[in-house]
């Protein structure tokens, strides 16, 4: 019934709709290609309503976009919609009234039943009320390793991060790197976050990050995790490359054995027509367990008075949501559906296992999620210095790790 | 404009021509002189070769086959996300930025040059110097109070508010250069029009404005090359559609779509230069005429 | 210096009303916008400011944390190592280059024109030609490596330790110039007599710049030396464009510490308390200069 009403409803917006095309400016970072196709997708089914998709693409990553976004929204200059990592990225903003509620689409549509995993819409519910469209999942819990580069060496792909290990000389001998990381801060805190969900575990993991509790940082399961950062802080020694996909591309070329980076490196894959467990391989959870996590995208809506605006952003969220949209932006942007019930038919590999275990693994809540910005990037600043600097110790990063919790408890 | 502003005595010296002093004194200077040059020349043969050039010549080797395919798409179809419009839209909201913004902070700084020379009240020298020491606090301490105003004066994100924070941080050095100028000109001018009965305003038009020609060309000069080359106020108080070209040409070489294109960032970055530097090679004297006032007499 | 002093009308508020009312501008943006903004962060900075500004004070709790800030720090030293480079090598290079200019030199236009023209470009586009020179597989590295000096290696924008260097290369290229003209005036400004006294007395020309026209043009010393920190202090653009930080977070300024924190971090209190301290820095220059430039002549 409430299908019918949602269709109704869909219908007499579509009239209106085509009558008044509404320029919708949506603010976002994907700048690179595979980003850039996806967000395409969006753009023309959001088109196809008879509104318009004005794009305002903020190159660089998130962390030179959000700035600008949060600026103009409290500027008192608000585009009409806006993407964010789901977590506490919007939170203030909404606290301070800046942002629109979506619960009446979000009740009528019943998004809290269509939403999987329901954490990812549990990101978006302030005060019982959603204010956020999740549009995709990301894990950043993948190790992504350049067969190329192993034939080379003459060796075996490995398996799993401790086979990987052991293949380190083996590439270095045929001039390889064997680990490449970007120097963009935060790629080093993905290492981190690789470590700890797949070498000290699911629960583990969820007592540091989501409780924050410093014992489980000190107990023996992070020690292993620890040790284990300090070998991926050999492996990566010599890698100089600044952005993700520049590092992506030196693992696409054969120049690097693997890297570690979410699930969206996928895309550049894509754009450089390689084929998954031909040209590359990749492991959730460092092949080590069957994990993801749920980091992602969300797109949030600024509050207008204007109700024409306040109409179209409707649509545009409902658009975003659609089991259509869901598939044609995830397959470019190689991240999963928010959705348990679309079927991402023509998925290559990697995303098969990733979703697989979507559905039936162990799943982690990302970063952004559990953790405020602020203590984010702190954490961020944290590991690119422990990659840069042999001399620090892992104890140094303890040491961090737990003053960045305890600030953020 | 090979003879430049510098009149006035020089150190004098013996001359011998081909001495020792001299091979040293013009060997030096040629020797910077190429250093300054290599970036210029470097940008320009970049802009000018094929990616699969670029891969395997060295940056200082000429284009074995020229090509000005870099140009057209760093002008007309570079990509920052979706938007493939090239440099062009930032080139024209710089001039929309730019015309505005000059012809304002330099209209309101001479009249407070004026008022600050020849009509000095109590109080006046006290908030000159408060504008002084202004121009050296750093902009980040003022950022966000900034975009509070702008917001309560619902001109954040437009064009207008980026003029009027132009205008503003653009007065101290201007204010500076007018007062100084209007100081130098003859005291009997005012005098003698003074006791015609001519008033403040009257002043200005008809005895000021046209004996200060030069020293408005100088101020064009300097805020043009200024608010041009901004990158900060650009990235923080407007929207991506009105990003001057600075910021737009930081967002194209700071984009990588998997291949870098080394040759369509150096062409656009010469883009993004051409503005100030034909100002500065056309005007070369009133230039440094420009900072040297603004600087020195202070 | 005193010209008009008005007419000698009674009230006080209204003489010279003219000049007041085309001053207005000027006292609005000195009064609301350098003493009302800064004041407004600094009260700001001692909050728990996050996203939006709110006022919980937490007295110096932001300051402790700027301290204990790794990153804060690396902005710090990056500063001082960046500043002291700035200042030595440049005054040096443009004292050097100004004092050839000045020995009756010929295309003296033509060199000056060369030196000087970096110096009208924007921090992006210096920081972005540099980045492209320094780039190690296509740039100055590998183009000295071809001559066969196979293990040089110069790769300042991925060495964390030497990245700062990177950033002074373009900083001078595109500053230097500035310094030289403001010196060449100064020393064209210079009397020639003083050449003439030193020339019969035999002293060596270059002895007469070091001690005879130094110290004269000790003003133009001074003013440059006061720009160029204050330039110093606000270096934000050329970072962003040419390392936009990194390698890691080893070429971060405190301009950009300040932005980041304020926009990034969503941490405004920690970006006001970061920016206060970038104006102390700047007072403490600025305030004795303002006082002797401006304080003596009120006097005067």
């Amino acid at each position: 019934m409430s299908k019918k009403f949602f269709f109704a409803a869909t219908a007499a917006i579509f009239a209106l709709g085509a009558a008044q095309a509404k320029e919708v400016e949506v603010t976002h970072w994907w700048t690179s290609g595979g980003e850039a196709a996806a967000v395409a997708e969006f753009a023309k089914a959001f088109d196809a309503t008879g509104n318009k998709w004005v794009d305002g693409a903020i190159a660089g990553s998130g962390s030179t976009a959000r700035p600008v976004m949060v600026s103009r929204i409290t500027g008192g200059d608000p585009m009409g919609a806006t993407q964010f990592n789901h977590g506490q990225q919007a939170q203030e903003l909404v606290e301070a009234g800046l942002m629109r509620s979506l619960e009446n689409v979000a009740s009528e549509d019943g998004w809290r039943d269509i939403v999987h995993p329901s954490s990812i819409l549990e990101s978006c519910e302030i005060d019982g009320e959603i204010y956020c469209v999740p549009v995709n999942i990301h894990s950043q819990l993948w190790l992504w390793l350049s067969n190329d580069a192993f034939e080379k060496a003459g060796i075996e792909v490995p398996t799993d991060w401790n086979a990987f290990v052991e293949s380190a000389p083996a590439l270095r001998e045929a001039g390889i790197q064997p680990l490449v990381i970007g120097q963009q801060p935060w790629q080093a805190s993905l290492v981190l976050q690789n470590v700890a969900a797949a070498i000290a575990g699911p629960e583990i993991y969820a007592r540091v990050f989501n409780e924050k509790d410093v014992e489980a940082v000190n107990g023996p399961e992070m020690e292993k995790a620890f040790a284990a950062l300090e070998t991926a802080r050999e492996l990566a020694s010599g890698s100089n490359v600044q952005e993700w996909n520049q590092a992506t591309t030196m693992v696409i070329n054969g120049e690097a054995g693997g890297q570690v980076m979410g699930d969206w490196a996928q895309g550049e894959f894509a754009v450089a027509e390689k084929v998954a467990g031909e040209d590359y391989t990749c492991l959730p959870g460092l092949g080590l367990a069957d994990i993801v996590s749920t980091g992602g995208d969300a797109f949030y809506f600024p509050a207008v008075d204007d109700p024409e605006m306040t109409a179209a952003q409707e649509e545009l969220a409902r658009v975003m949501i659609s089991p259509e949209a869901q598939v044609a932006f995830n397959l470019k942007k190689g991240s999963m559906p928010v959705r348990g019930d679309v079927d991402l038919e023509t998925a290559n590999d990697c995303m098969r296992k990733g979703l697989d275990i979507l559905a039936n693994g162990t799943v982690v809540d990302g970063m952004d999620q559990v953790l405020s910005a602020d203590a984010g990037n702190q954490l961020a600043d944290l590991m690119i210095q422990f990659f840069n600097q042999p001399e620090m110790s892992v104890d140094d990063v303890k040491e961090g790790l737990i003053s960045i919790l305890e600030y953020d408890s | 404009m090979a003879d430049i502003a510098f009149d006035g005595p020089r150190g004098s010296k013996p001359r011998h021509r081909l001495s020792g002093r001299n091979i040293m004194i013009y060997g030096t200077l040629i020797v910077v002189a190429l250093y300054y040059l290599i970036p210029l020349y470097v940008m320009v043969m970049t802009s000018l070769k094929g990616l699969p050039e670029i891969r395997v010549g060295n940056i200082f080797s000429p284009p074995v086959e020229a090509t000005f395919e870099p140009w057209v798409k760093a002008w007309s179809q570079a990509c920052t996300g979706l938007n493939c419009e090239g440099l062009q839209r930032g080139f024209w909201n710089s001039v929309r930025i730019t015309v505005p913004s000059v012809f304002l902070s330099i209209l309101i700084a001479s009249i407070n040059g004026y008022a600050l020379a020849n009509w000095r009240f109590r109080g006046a020298e006290f908030f000159f110097a408060i504008l002084m020491i202004g121009a050296f606090i750093p902009y980040q301490v003022m950022i966000y109070p900034m975009v509070i105003l702008l917001r309560e004066l619902g001109l954040y994100g437009s064009l207008t508010g980026l003029v009027l924070v132009h205008t503003v941080f653009g007065m101290p050095i201007l204010t500076l250069l007018f007062r100084n100028y209007f100081a130098t000109l003859p005291e009997e001018l005012f005098k003698a029009a003074r006791v015609d009965g001519t008033g403040f305003w009257g002043i200005y038009f008809r005895i000021m404005l046209p004996l200060s020609l030069p020293i408005f060309v100088v101020a064009v000069i300097l805020q043009v090359t200024g608010i041009w080359n901004d990158f900060l106020f650009g990235v923080v108080y407007t929207k991506p559609e009105y990003y001057p070209m600075t910021v737009q040409l930081n967002n194209i070489v700071n984009t990588t779509t998997g291949v870098r294109e080394y040759n369509v960032n150096m062409a656009a970055t010469i883009l993004t230069g051409l503005v100030p530097l034909l100002i500065y090679f056309v005007s070369g004297r009133l230039f440094v005429r420009g900072i040297a006032a603004g600087a020195v007499k202070g | 210096m005193a010209k008009a002093n008005g007419s000698g009308r009674p009230s006080r508020l209204f003489r010279n009303l003219n000049a007041k009312i085309a001053a207005i501008p000027m006292i609005l943006t000195a009064m609301v916008v350098f003493v009302g903004f800064s004041l407004w962060t600094v009260v700001y900075s001692f909050t728990k400011s996050g996203l939006l500004p709110r006022r919980d004070f937490i007295g110096l709790t932001q300051y402790e944390r700027l301290w204990s800030n790794a990153k804060w720090l690396i902005s710090i030293q990056n500063l001082v190592i960046f500043g002291a480079c700035m200042l030595i090598f440049s005054f040096v290079i443009g004292f050097v280059l100004a004092c050839l200019l000045d020995q009756k030199v010929r295309f003296e236009g033509v060199f000056r024109t060369v030196l000087l023209y970096p110096f009208a470009l924007s921090f992006v586009v210096t920081g972005v030609v540099w980045q492209w020179i320094l780039n190690p597989d296509f740039g100055f590295q590998s183009i000295v490596r071809a001559t066969g000096w196979e293990s040089f290696t110069f790769d300042p924008l991925n060495n964390g330790k030497i990245v700062m260097l990177g950033v002074v290369i373009a900083a001078l290229w595109q500053g230097t110039g500035f310094v030289m003209v403001l010196l060449l005036a100064g020393l064209r400004g210079v009397d020639d007599e003083i050449w003439k006294a030193t020339r019969i007395d035999g002293v060596p020309a270059w002895k007469t710049y070091l001690f005879v026209v130094v110290p004269m043009l000790r003003p133009v010393f001074i003013t440059a030396l006061v720009i160029v920190t204050a330039g110093i202090v606000k270096v934000y653009d050329l970072v962003v464009a040419q390392t936009n930080g990194g390698p890691g977070i080893s070429s971060e300024v405190p301009a950009k510490y300040v932005y980041d924190q304020m926009f990034l971090n969503q941490n405004l209190g920690q970006g006001f308390a970061a920016s206060t301290m970038m104006l102390v820095t700047v007072a403490i220059i600025i305030i004795p200069w303002a006082y002797l430039e401006f304080g003596g002549r009120k006097r005067g």
